[in-house]
């Protein structure tokens, strides 16, 4: 007989199940998990996305799905929801550390970096608000001079 | 079926799908790496958009058509974006400034319907709205910095907001669907919109040093479908080539 797991052990998975896009954070870093309850005999999570369009979204799904039957999990239905939406608040204190490790300069209410992911500098300028994602922007940095991407804050 | 929401979403995703696929068009052409990065990135959002407003659409008129049936079989009298979308992007800066024109429209439509009385509208508005305000601060910068540039983006820019300003009028347009929607509480009567935008574009072409057309006299027959111009169809040609070649196609 398996044990029904709970969902502090499903929120532990999904909490090792990496973004396909900047894999050094998972999906529980990036706040997009939204709920992970039984119903009856099926897991229901509720996953929320970063933005409109992103094309990550469906391979998102697909990676929550993989993971929890690798775990035995059978009967899973996943729930979009897009309201309240997405904020990069959400983004766990251990997210944000990653993405700067990583070379990504973490979301600022001030709507920029605070300072440079490689030398620490506060000597930036902007490059686009735009990225090779849709939740980054292209900044540099005016002392290293390295460029770097820039989580947007929304 | 509700026949005044199906269209008002119809509206609002037409909108984005259209503008959506004139955008994406310079994908691999813009003047700059970080512009053509830029404008992928605004058409991937209005896109996405266009699959919350069309997905309400097609679950409104419960015959089972999604946003994909709806975005690429249907034909153009059926679409109801507004003629403005589907004008041909031109040079960079006529796209900038088409791009201004609707984004303003946008972030003012989308911020009202934050309160909405439908909850489905409420929720496309509370996360698009977001995306919105960001393509608008993009498009206004860019828009101020090529108006008040050098001599020729300055021609360039008038002439791009002399060519489409006759446009913008349709987006204020009011028929009996606008009346029932905005007497139900969904959205605002679009007319009441008008002078909030108008302040908007105002303020920044005094800063991009450009001037106004005198007449607000405005094309019309995109929003209702009665008369698209003659770019919707060669858009569609283009956009829904796969599904019209091959019906059902996924990979």
């Amino acid at each position: 007989m398996v044990m029904t797991p709970t969902t502090e052990e499903v929120w532990a998975w999904l909490g090792e199940v990496p973004d396909p896009e900047i894999p050094v954070i998972s999906l529980t870093d990036l706040g997009i998990i939204r709920a992970v309850a039984w119903e009856g005999d099926t897991l229901a999570v509720t996953v929320t996305p970063t933005y409109s369009g992103c094309p990550a979204t469906s391979l998102i799904n697909f990676e929550i799905e993989r993971a929890l039957r690798a775990h035995g999990v059978e009967k899973i239905a996943l729930k979009r929801q897009i309201s309240p939406p997405w904020t990069t608040d959400w983004l766990t204190e251990e997210g944000r550390a990653k993405l700067e490790a990583y070379g990504i300069a973490p979301p600022q209410p001030a709507g920029g970096p605070d300072k440079c992911p490689h030398c620490g500098s506060t000597e930036l300028e902007r490059i686009s608000q735009f990225g090779s994602t849709p939740c980054k922007a292209q900044w540099r940095c005016k002392d290293c001079l390295e460029p770097f991407d820039y989580f947007k804050c929304i | 079926m509700d026949e005044a929401l199906f269209e008002f979403c119809l509206r609002m995703g037409d909108n984005t799908l259209v503008l959506g696929h004139r955008v994406s068009e310079w994908c691999g052409h813009a003047p700059v790496l970080e512009e053509d990065i830029a404008l992928a990135n605004t058409a991937l959002d209005l896109i996405g958009q266009t699959q919350f407003w069309l997905g309400l659409a097609g679950e409104v008129e419960g015959k089972g058509r999604d946003a994909d049936a709806l975005a690429f079989r249907r034909d153009a009298w059926d679409f109801r974006s507004v003629l403005l979308v589907e004008q041909p992007n031109g040079d960079f800066g006529q796209t900038i400034m088409r791009q201004f024109l609707f984004d303003a429209w946008q972030s003012i439509i989308l911020d009202r319907l934050k309160g909405s009385s439908d909850d489905r509208v409420k929720a496309i508005a509370e996360k698009a709205s977001k995306e919105v305000a960001y393509h608008f601060e993009r498009s206004r910068d860019t828009v101020v910095g090529l108006g008040d540039g050098t001599a020729e983006s300055h021609a360039r820019m008038q002439a791009a907001l002399d060519k489409l300003y006759p446009y913008v009028g349709e987006l204020f347009g009011a028929d009996a669907t606008d009346r029932e929607i905005a007497e139900r509480g969904i959205a605002p009567l679009p007319a009441d919109l008008r002078e909030a935008y108008d302040a908007l574009i105002a303020e920044a072409m005094v800063e991009a040093t450009l001037t106004l057309p005198d007449s607000r006299w405005t094309h019309t027959g995109g929003r209702d479908g009665s008369r698209h111009s003659e770019h919707l169809g060669h858009l569609l040609t283009e956009m829904q080539w796969l599904q019209r070649a091959y019906p059902d196609a996924r990979w």
